[in-house]
């Protein structure tokens, strides 16, 4: 028997929507963790929780419907129960729409696992009119049931109390035995009794295996071929021999049959008296009323496109503030750095390559923020299943799925998002293909690091049409990502959809604590890349941009004509100048002349040591083919400096244009200057945005598609894929804009 | 009474599932989310597009596509 202080195993299991992610933030509060499921990506979440001197370790399965092995949630979590054998499964169920859930609990049973059944929104199930007897239901069920309300944290302790009993207790898994009907029934007790015999598979109860085999389950039939290929056979041979029956006299499958018993085994257990339903079953529940304006064929899309155009007010007004905050606090630092840090290599570093590197990310972090919190409010309410399926037509005209939505959305679908969690977000998608098509194509949305980009451009070549602009871009952005996916879904991803099946869960007011939960597990993805490869990535760009150095040579024509211009002044301006570097009226005129003069030939040496750099180098040798989109040197550092994060275009082009001028740079804003730049027009910006559009994902991207893909081609593919695509229609919209006139219209 | 797929059932038209065709992966997703012979379901609307089409079944709504609904013959009780 275990003593005082163990620790004990417990798995979460449930429907989705079954408010399980809300009980287990309850349970388990902020001592949580999200990693994933070993090779795969599926999100595992565990947290612990104190109770009587114990410890439980609550492990939250993946929501799933079932426990077959069709998608890789279910499997994940069927896995899991198998072996690691957690002490009791907490099994979760919606007490408002119990027959489905139940069919969960009912598999459960079927593996035999010790479970207790939270009997979850209680007084959502009440509001509805039904009231269900928890003590008979355990009594018929054969496990406890306790009544929860996971939102205020009703029937938590009863839960937790009762788990720990049930795991200090230690039960001995015991399946649940049901008739499948005259069909099934002897053939699956031939098959048990055959694998009993043979020890197949002893880590799964023989029953359990058996009607898996029925239900030509591939994962089980794979394993059984591996340990024991002759019973195997004989087994699946079984299962044929029913199924041929089956499709003769019934025109069914085993599967189905075994389905339909299950669902009676239900209705049976809910029958006389456990579930009594008081209101009258037609009566328009609020949720109902609600759809029917919301989901409205006629008024419902432009509901939606209302609700979205908040959305992205609502981020970006309230963004605003803290975004030049963070701004201000970043450049502050970068003042201190250069006050207080020595010339030399260390000094640039820590400037150009860390502060203004994982600066320029994290300066964004309150936009994402709100951003990531307005859309938790939309799939917290059930909304965001609702743009799902008033838009799946659509989507599916393209390949996909309904559901792509979501990714496209929090990749930057509204403007500002952050792909990373975007491409993280297909992982509701079933299909592999669709799902690839998604994660491949939503990089291509507007997030939240193209912005200020953007922004930049059309504030110096098209400063009265900025509202304007932004919102044909990103109708853009989903136009190609749309048509790219169609082109993928027609060529390398051709393949029928998966089914739709979409459960449109009732409205619900979503939980503070939940919605900032969501939130902040999304921010976190944002802000974990700032401070790990975009930091490395920011250094080797610096070093790429800093080395190697000059030639001495070079660098002492440099001196030398420094020096010249010194010797022409007079001995105490040498002194003030050495000083105090400024433009003062009171000095004498030559004064400031030698000073422009001392700027531009400052300027002169970094444009020289830019060009030199490694950086410069692979810039200017790239103008060979960016030459047909437009692209200078300056302009393709930048966006090489992109793939590392889209944030750093803006910082690399600011140093590569701040140089070469003979005014001090801080007179004039990188808008300014560019709006003033002869080499400049509206074609080549626009080429120009269109091409940081499209692009090659950035680093943290790439690395999130290939681990999403699970395979390294892929994110090679949309490097290639993507950045191929970005060049032909820069090229086409530069060429077309030098074609049809001087390039500024 | 008759037996129709419930792509032809109409807004707010009732019946009763009489039969479920799909096999393979469709087969087994309409019947984790418990559309079994002998359950009642209910129209609740379709998509802007038409399609998909949202039913009430088993105290929740469910969407499925029109060429899934086609899979599923309804016992139809009388038009609405």
């Amino acid at each position: 028997m275990n003593g005082p202080g163990t620790q004990h195993l417990a798995a979460l299991a449930g429907n989705p929507n079954c408010g399980k992610t809300t009980l287990f933030n309850e349970i388990t509060g902020a001592r949580q963790h999200v990693g994933n499921y070993p090779g795969i990506t599926v999100e595992k979440k565990e947290g612990f929780c104190d109770l009587d001197g114990h410890q439980i370790r609550v492990v939250d399965l993946p929501g799933t419907y079932s426990l077959t092995a069709y998608s890789l949630e279910e499997l994940v979590a069927r896995d899991f129960l198998i072996y690691d054998r957690p002490a009791v499964v907490i099994n979760i169920v919606d007490a408002s729409n119990l027959e489905r859930n139940l069919y969960l609990t009912i598999q459960l049973l079927e593996l035999g696992i010790p479970l207790v059944l939270a009997l979850n929104m209680i007084d959502a199930a009440a509001g509805r009119g039904v009231q269900i007897d928890s003590e008979e239901l355990s009594r018929r069920l054969q496990v406890p049931v306790i009544p929860t309300v996971a939102k205020s944290g009703k029937g938590k302790a009863e839960l937790l109390r009762v788990t720990l009993k049930h795991a200090e207790e230690q039960p001995l898994w015991s399946p649940l035995h049901i008739s499948y009907g005259p069909d099934i029934d002897p053939v699956l007790d031939k098959m048990e009794a055959a694998i009993t015999e043979a020890r197949l598979l002893p880590e799964l109860p023989a029953r359990w295996t058996a009607l898996k085999y029925l239900e030509a389950d591939e994962q089980v039939m794979n394993k059984g071929r591996e340990v024991n290929a002759e019973l195997s056979k004989n087994l699946e041979d079984l299962a044929e021999a029913v199924t041929d029956h089956l499709q003769k006299t019934l025109e069914s499958y085993p599967e189905a049959i075994i389905a339909d018993h299950r669902y009676g085994f239900i209705a049976a257990l809910l029958k006389g008296g456990v579930v009594t339903k008081t209101e009258r079953a037609d009566r328009l529940h609020f949720s109902d009323q609600l759809d029917h304006v919301l989901t409205n064929r006629l008024f419902g899309p432009f509901i939606m496109l209302a609700i979205l155009y908040v959305v992205y007010q609502f981020t970006f007004t309230f963004s605003e503030l803290p975004v030049s905050l963070m701004e201000s606090a970043f450049s502050a630092l970068g003042r201190l750095g250069e006050a207080t840090l020595r010339e030399g290599p260390l000094k640039s570093l820590v400037l150009s390559g860390i502060i203004d590197g994982v600066g320029g990310i994290l300066g964004f972090v309150p936009l994402v923020l709100l951003m990531f919190f307005a859309i938790a409010i939309l799939e917290d309410t059930g909304y965001l299943a609702r743009v799902a399926y008033m838009l799946d037509r659509v989507f599916r005209t393209f390949g996909l799925h309904g559901s792509s939505v979501m990714a496209y959305i929090i990749s930057g679908g509204i403007a500002g998002g952050c792909a990373v969690p975007g491409v993280m977000a297909t992982r509701t998608l079933r299909s592999s293909r669709e799902r690839l098509a998604t994660l491949l194509t939503a990089p291509f949305m507007n997030c939240g690091a193209k912005l200020p980009v953007f922004a930049m451009l059309i504030a110096a070549f098209f400063p009265a049409r900025h509202a304007q602009l932004m919102f044909l871009l990103t109708l853009l952005s989903w136009s190609m990502a749309l048509l790219l996916a169609k082109l993928l879904r027609s060529t390398i991803l051709r393949g029928p959809s998966t089914p739709f099946l979409l459960e449109l869960p009732p409205y619900r007011l979503p939980t503070f604590k939940g919605l900032l939960i969501h939130t902040w597990e999304r921010t976190w993805q944002y802000i974990r890349k700032a401070g790990t490869i975009i930091l490395a990535i920011s250094i080797l760009f610096w070093a790429l941009m800093a080395y190697p150095e000059l030639p001495a040579d070079q660098q002492e024509r440099f001196r030398e004509s420094r020096h010249e211009i010194l010797s022409q002044l007079p001995e105490e301006l040498r002194e003030t100048l050495a000083q105090a570097p400024e433009p003062d009226p009171t000095l004498p005129e030559g004064f400031e002349q030698a000073l422009a003069a001392l700027h531009a030939l400052d300027q002169e040496e970094a444009e020289a040591a830019l060009q030199y750099s490694m950086a410069g180098r692979l810039g200017l040798a790239l103008e060979t083919v960016t030459r047909w989109s437009g692209f200078d040197w300056r302009t393709n550092l930048a966006l090489l400096s992109g793939f590392a994060a889209k944030e750093l275009i803006l910082s690399t082009m600011g140093t590569a244009y701040s140089m070469g001028r003979s005014r001090p740079a801080e007179d004039l804003s990188l808008s300014e200057q560019l709006a003033q730049d002869s080499r400049w027009n509206k074609t080549r910006a626009l080429a120009l945005i269109v091409f940081i559009m499209l692009y090659a994902p950035c680093l943290p991207t790439v690395v999130c598609i290939v681990r999403e893909a699970g395979a390294w081609k892929w994110g090679l593919f949309s490097l290639a894929f993507n950045t191929t695509v970005a060049f032909l229609a820069a090229v086409l919209i530069f060429l077309g804009g030098s074609w049809l006139g001087s390039g500024n219209w | 009474m008759d037996v129709i797929p419930m792509r032809r059932m109409s807004s707010r038209q009732r019946g009763v599932i009489a039969k479920v065709k799909a096999n393979g992966e469709l087969g087994r997703r309409i019947r984790d989310m418990g559309l079994v012979p002998g359950t009642p379901v209910e129209i609740q609307g379709r998509a802007p597009l038409k399609d998909p089409v949202a039913i009430r079944v088993r105290d929740f709504i469910l969407t499925l596509r029109n060429n899934e609904a086609d899979h599923i013959l309804v016992q139809v009780d009388e038009s609405p």
